[in-house]
């Protein structure tokens, strides 16, 4: 019988082991199924829809510094707009021609438009005191004209650019010397948006 | 003809009738001048010796002596603002004809001629039922004779428009042309901080401001029959052009993309010249009365700008940069054919057109400074008019052609200055807060 018993339970365990082999057999080759319909209802599983690294929290220094790098780049935005808005481009008297700093110069304002695709901007062109009114309207409209069209030359969508001329109506330096009028002989960027 | 102004003479003592500013004496208009006392075109080089005597009040209210010197006082002056007369001094005068009397037979014309007058000038007021009444007279002292009386009736307040209109009727007698007594002036000034458009009578007088546009308004222009002013304006932050209905205030806006400046009418009173950049390059273009395009007049790579026609609508004369300075132009509308007018100086602007078509009167620069210059309309006689006297600017025609308005900033801070048109006898027309600029001259109201 304790021989009769033995045989049983080994027969068991081979078959356990061939269902088993059968069982594991028959998943690898099946497509994978849903992980819902894989197991029997009462089984308890676990779905994994995020997982996350449990890391150390930053440390205050750590913090500063990022804080620091935000600040930085958002300096360096800023202080690429102030530029763009700040820096004038100059001309000689009675003249629309742009001159090599003045190319210099609306070439970086190029790129910040290119890396501020949302922006718009208004040229604005004006003359020295000398002259007459009349004609430094129309002087100052050929000088904001001649930067719109480098600007669209360099791929700036036309759409972006508009100009208007002041003549010699807003000067930036009142005195009556040529360092004033050079001043003054000048197209000024405003962005509009 | 002697005969004729004796008749003239009794008339005056007609009673008067109710019309507002009628003259009694309804002569045939002369088409040229009646005398021949001036020579318009060049009237300043011998001044006609006048005396205006004071007028002599011819009623009793107690005002009279008041407006009787008033009304004296105004002729003066208007007479002296021509500048072709030399006005004799009152303390010259050896007799006088409020006592005597102001007609021809009362009038010892020695006591004139003693004083160098060739010209007499009596008045005579009658104010009745708040009514203004005056009876000029104008004598040849030379000749003993009465060269035309006139009587005048207004309301009291009317007084300026009464002496005007009789300084017009006399200046039309002498010279055949109307003058610039019934004429005004349109100019910019900042006197509010920002730059508006005002105007005065021709003498400076009676100062308005016209816009209100808290911005930018400039280079105004009269239509010929008055009743309008176009001008540039910033309001909406681009220069744009507005006619303004003087009376009601209505205006219409002449907006392109670009630059739309420098309005001028053509003396048709309807079509009108501008500049414009909607395409790009600053051109000159006709406008129709509603705004519309009518034409692009010039097609040349570079600015063209400040368009001034002749009275007879054929040519326009502008300004050029086509030849690298600015220069002023001559086109033939019609033709399209192009010629340069300047050849003096780099940098030629601000033509304006005479009234008799015969000249352009521009300003030329130099070293930052502007003078006033004149030439005929076919380069001949250049002449400057201006001179070390500051920066001398937009020079614009008085509508007989015998004055320029322009500014100056010989005083420092820049005003509106006549001259005549030989550059004689320039002086301010006007003080104002604030810098005035740009003046612009009307046709006379009265032609």
């Amino acid at each position: 019988m304790k021989k009769g018993k033995l045989c049983v339970k080994i027969g068991l365990i081979i078959l356990m082991g061939v269902f088993l082999v059968t069982v594991s057999s028959c998943s690898e080759k099946k497509p994978r199924l849903d992980p819902m319909e894989q197991y029997p209802s009462e089984t308890e599983t676990v779905i994994v829809v995020e997982e996350v690294d449990v890391v150390q929290p930053l440390t205050e220094e750590e913090l500063e510094a990022q804080r620091i790098q935000e600040q930085e780049a958002i300096r360096i935005k800023e202080e690429a707009r102030m530029k763009f808005v700040n820096e004038d481009v100059y001309f000689n008297f009675d003249d629309a021609t742009l001159t090599s700093d003045a190319r210099m110069i609306i070439k970086q304002k190029v790129v910040w438009l290119r890396d501020n695709p949302g922006a718009s901007v208004l040229v604005e062109g004006h003359c020295d005191e000398r002259g007459t009114e009349e004609y430094n309207i129309a002087l100052g409209q050929r000088r904001a004209q001649g930067i719109k069209t480098f600007m669209v030359n360099a791929g700036i969508s036309a759409s972006r650019l508009s100009t208007v001329s002041y003549g010699e109506e807003r000067p930036v330096d009142f005195a009556n010397n040529e360092s004033a009028w050079a001043k003054n002989r000048r197209a000024h960027f405003k962005i509009q948006n | 003809m002697l005969q004729f102004m004796k008749m003239k003479i009794l008339n005056i003592f007609l009673p008067a009738g109710s019309v507002l500013l009628i003259s009694l004496f309804l002569i045939p208009q002369p088409c040229s001048a009646e005398y021949d006392y001036i020579k318009i075109s060049d009237p300043f080089l011998n001044k006609i010796p006048v005396a205006v005597t004071i007028f002599k009040s011819l009623s009793e209210e107690s005002a009279g002596k008041e407006i009787s010197l008033n009304a004296s006082d105004l002729v003066y002056k208007a007479l002296a603002f021509t500048g072709y007369f030399k006005m004799i001094d009152r303390e010259a005068f050896l007799e006088d004809l409020q006592v005597k009397g102001i007609t021809g037979p009362k009038i010892n014309f020695d006591n004139w001629t003693d004083i160098g007058a060739e010209l007499l000038i009596t008045g005579g007021v009658t104010i009745k039922d708040g009514h203004l009444q005056i009876d000029f007279r104008l004598f040849d002292t030379f000749k003993s004779e009465l060269l035309f009386g006139k009587r005048y009736k207004g309301r009291l307040d009317d007084q300026r428009k009464i002496v005007h209109r009789f300084c017009s009727e006399m200046v039309y007698r002498l010279t055949g042309k109307r003058g610039v007594f019934e004429s005004m002036i349109a100019f910019v000034s900042t006197t509010t901080g920002n730059k508006e458009i005002f105007t005065c009578e021709f003498d400076g007088y009676d100062v308005k401001q016209v816009t209100r546009t808290k911005s930018l308004a400039l280079f105004p222009a009269w239509s010929p029959d008055g009743s309008s002013i176009a001008y540039t304006s910033y309001q909406n932050d681009k220069p744009e052009i507005f006619i303004r209905h003087l009376r009601d205030g209505q205006e219409k806006k002449i907006s392109f993309d670009g630059i739309n400046i420098t309005p001028v009418w053509m003396h048709d009173n309807k079509k009108m010249g501008a500049t414009l950049s909607f395409e790009g390059d600053e051109e000159i273009y006709l406008l129709t009365e509603t705004g519309k395009i009518d034409k692009r007049l010039t097609k040349n790579w570079g600015i063209d700008v400040s368009p001034t026609f002749s009275p007879d609508g054929k040519k326009m004369a502008f300004v050029s940069k086509r030849f690298g300075s600015p220069q002023i132009f001559i086109q033939h509308l019609d033709t399209g054919a192009v010629k340069r007018l300047t050849y003096e100086g780099k940098y030629n602007t601000q033509p304006d057109w005479s009234p008799a078509g015969d000249r352009i009167v521009y300003s030329g620069m130099e070293a930052g400074l502007a003078n006033i210059f004149v030439i005929n309309a076919d380069g001949k006689d250049f002449k400057q008019l201006t001179v070390d006297s500051g920066s001398n600017e937009s020079p614009s025609w008085s509508p007989d052609g015998s004055l320029i308005v322009f500014s100056s900033t010989r005083t420092s801070k820049s005003r509106i200055y006549v001259m005549t048109a030989s550059g004689t006898d320039q002086r301010v027309l006007l003080t104002l807060s604030g810098k005035q600029t740009d003046p612009a001259w009307s046709s006379s109201f009265n032609e």
